[in-house]
């Protein structure tokens, strides 16, 4: 198959989600209206399950659950998941930890805040791994930077690309230094990774701050944002303190970023299914 | 001593600094300034020194004396361009077979417009992988406070000692305080939680060794621990060498997995 053939089985359907079997609901389901907090019209949570959760009148991406995103991503029934039975605990006897644990997993319905697998893309076969908004807003633990090194790990073993869908508010307090030692991990398991000459992409989404960014967000061969994500290093709450300024409008969005040479391109979600398909067409051998 | 007395002391203004220290244990420091990309970031200097008779790399973050100095330091908060200029130096290191030695003492990694602007995270980021595979040894000593993410950016090593007095951890525990009970006061108590005392982290296995800190004993501890160390290191193969570093970091916390 030539490569522009191959990329015009992305042409067909209209939504991406279509032949995907059912479509999972996102959390805010349960609300009978969402308000945009872009444009602030209202919609229904059903309508933006079906359009990805992105706004229909002005292109807001609102947050996705890593659920749908595998399902908007990869081939129809090829993601196996791994390392499904890790269990974060509270290892420091932090204050309130347990009882956050708990309600974490109740909303989100995960174990910890990653979910990692393998799946296709147009039969082209990666590691895939997707952090949830509904869990602490992808707070980085030991679970999550266990999950994304064995992820690694196993794309080493398998001579295959990884992608990786970054959210997260950064380190995990809770878990104290164990936790800022998951940054050193990661980054130790794409350095071999990358040694071995094998492709990781990384698509950076809201949020993406903290030791996610200052670690293996950020240490992609390709850096790929959603639009208006806020990805940074420090959060603005902390940068107005420290300056005692507040921040210019637009300020550490994909957009700021893409000016000032931190991602390779911003992507729309609808596209990100086909612009991923290409970049694997494109290192097939040499990673793919 | 209770957690937060340590922070006190690693935070005390007449406490020693980086340079303080290279000074005494080193001899024939030379500064090397620059990230040959922006600018020159004076809250971490750099250069070449001795160990006795072996040629080092020697990297710290330096916190400055005097309100003035402290002030031109930007008080130990690096900028982008200094976690930039630390690994320009670690790469010359590597050329040069020489071992590198990380003197880290930060409240954290500058939270600012310029320090965004120019990636911050991505400055700490590529250190962390590259010293990952940084082709000879690395030994990184916490002299004071070990903030979060801008102490991680020096600290990918062979093994990580903290003085006694000091700190290491993932936030501030006024951070923590203030997110927890959204009360910064707190401090005090946030301190106990997030377990950073030399201490409590040799106990978790984040650190191998503690520096005793007695004013007459401090240059010579640190002196003979780095001698050793490094003579230890250096005899390794590089193979083996950054597969050791990995397997450092690899293995925090992997008894805690089931």
């Amino acid at each position: 198959m030539k490569p522009v053939d191959a990329l015009m089985i992305f042409k067909k359907p209209k939504n991406p989600l279509e032949g995907h079997g059912k479509i999972i609901p996102n959390e805010m389901s349960a609300e009978l209206t969402v308000t945009c907090p872009q444009c602030k019209k209202t919609l229904s949570p059903d309508e933006l399950v079906i359009r990805l959760q992105i706004c229909p009148y002005c292109r807001h991406h609102f947050k996705m659950n890593a659920r749908q995103r595998i399902h908007m991503i990869a081939d129809p029934e090829s993601f196996i998941e791994h390392d499904t039975a890790l269990e974060p605990r509270n290892v420091l006897g932090f204050p309130g930890y347990d009882k956050k644990l708990k309600a974490a997993q109740l909303q989100s319905k995960e174990r910890d805040s990653v979910v990692c697998g393998e799946c296709t893309i147009g039969k082209l076969p990666t590691e895939l791994f997707i952090m949830e908004p509904n869990f602490m807003m992808g707070s980085m633990g030991r679970v999550a930077g266990e999950k994304i090194t064995r992820t690694f790990e196993r794309a080493i073993e398998r001579g295959t690309p990884v992608i990786g869908f970054a959210l997260s508010g950064g380190a995990r307090m809770q878990e104290g230094m164990i936790s800022l030692m998951q940054m050193a991990k990661t980054s130790g398991a794409i350095k071999k990774h990358n040694d071995a000459g094998l492709l990781y992409v990384c698509i950076l989404t809201d949020p993406t701050t903290g030791g996610v960014t200052a670690s293996f967000a950020m240490e992609a061969d390709i850096i790929l944002a959603e639009p208006g994500a806020l990805i940074g290093f420090a959060g603005p709450r902390v940068i107005e303190q420290t300056i005692r300024k507040s921040l210019p409008p637009g300020f550490q969005r994909s957009e700021f970023q893409l000016e000032h040479g931190f991602v390779d391109n911003i992507v729309n979600r609808k596209h990100q299914r086909k612009y991923l398909y290409g970049l694997l067409q494109f290192h097939r051998g040499g990673g793919a | 001593m209770k957690a937060y007395e340590r922070v006190a002391a690693a935070r005390a203004n007449n406490r020693f600094t980086a340079l303080d220290l290279i000074g005494r244990v080193f001899t024939h420091f030379m500064e090397m300034r620059g990230d040959r990309r922006f600018g020159d970031d004076k809250a971490i200097v750099a250069g070449i020194a001795y160990l006795n008779m072996t040629p080092v790399t020697v990297i710290g973050i330096e916190k400055g004396h005097d309100v003035k100095e402290r002030s031109m330091r930007n008080f130990g908060s690096a900028h982008p361009e200094g976690y930039r200029k630390a690994l320009r130096q670690m790469k010359l290191a590597e050329k040069f077979k020489r071992p590198v030695v990380c003197f880290v003492d930060t409240s954290g990694a500058y939270c600012g417009i310029g320090a965004e602007e120019r990636g911050q995270g991505q400055a700490i980021a590529e250190n962390l992988v590259e010293m990952s595979g940084l082709k000879t040894p690395i030994i990184s000593i916490i002299i004071g406070e070990g903030g979060s993410g801008g102490a991680l950016a020096l600290s990918v090593a062979n093994e990580v000692w903290m003085l006694e007095n000091s700190i290491y951890s993932v936030i501030s525990p006024e951070g923590c305080a203030s997110i927890l009970w959204k009360d910064s006061s707190k401090a005090r108590e946030a301190s106990e939680c997030l377990k950073l005392t030399a201490e409590d982290l040799s106990e978790l296995g984040i650190i191998e060794k503690i520096i005793p800190e007695e004013p007459s004993e401090l240059i010579n501890n640190i002196k003979t621990e780095l001698t050793k160390a490094i003579k230890k290191y250096s005899a390794m193969p590089l193979e083996e060498l950054t597969e050791h570093r990995y397997k450092r970091f690899r293995n925090i916390g992997e008894d805690l997995i089931r």
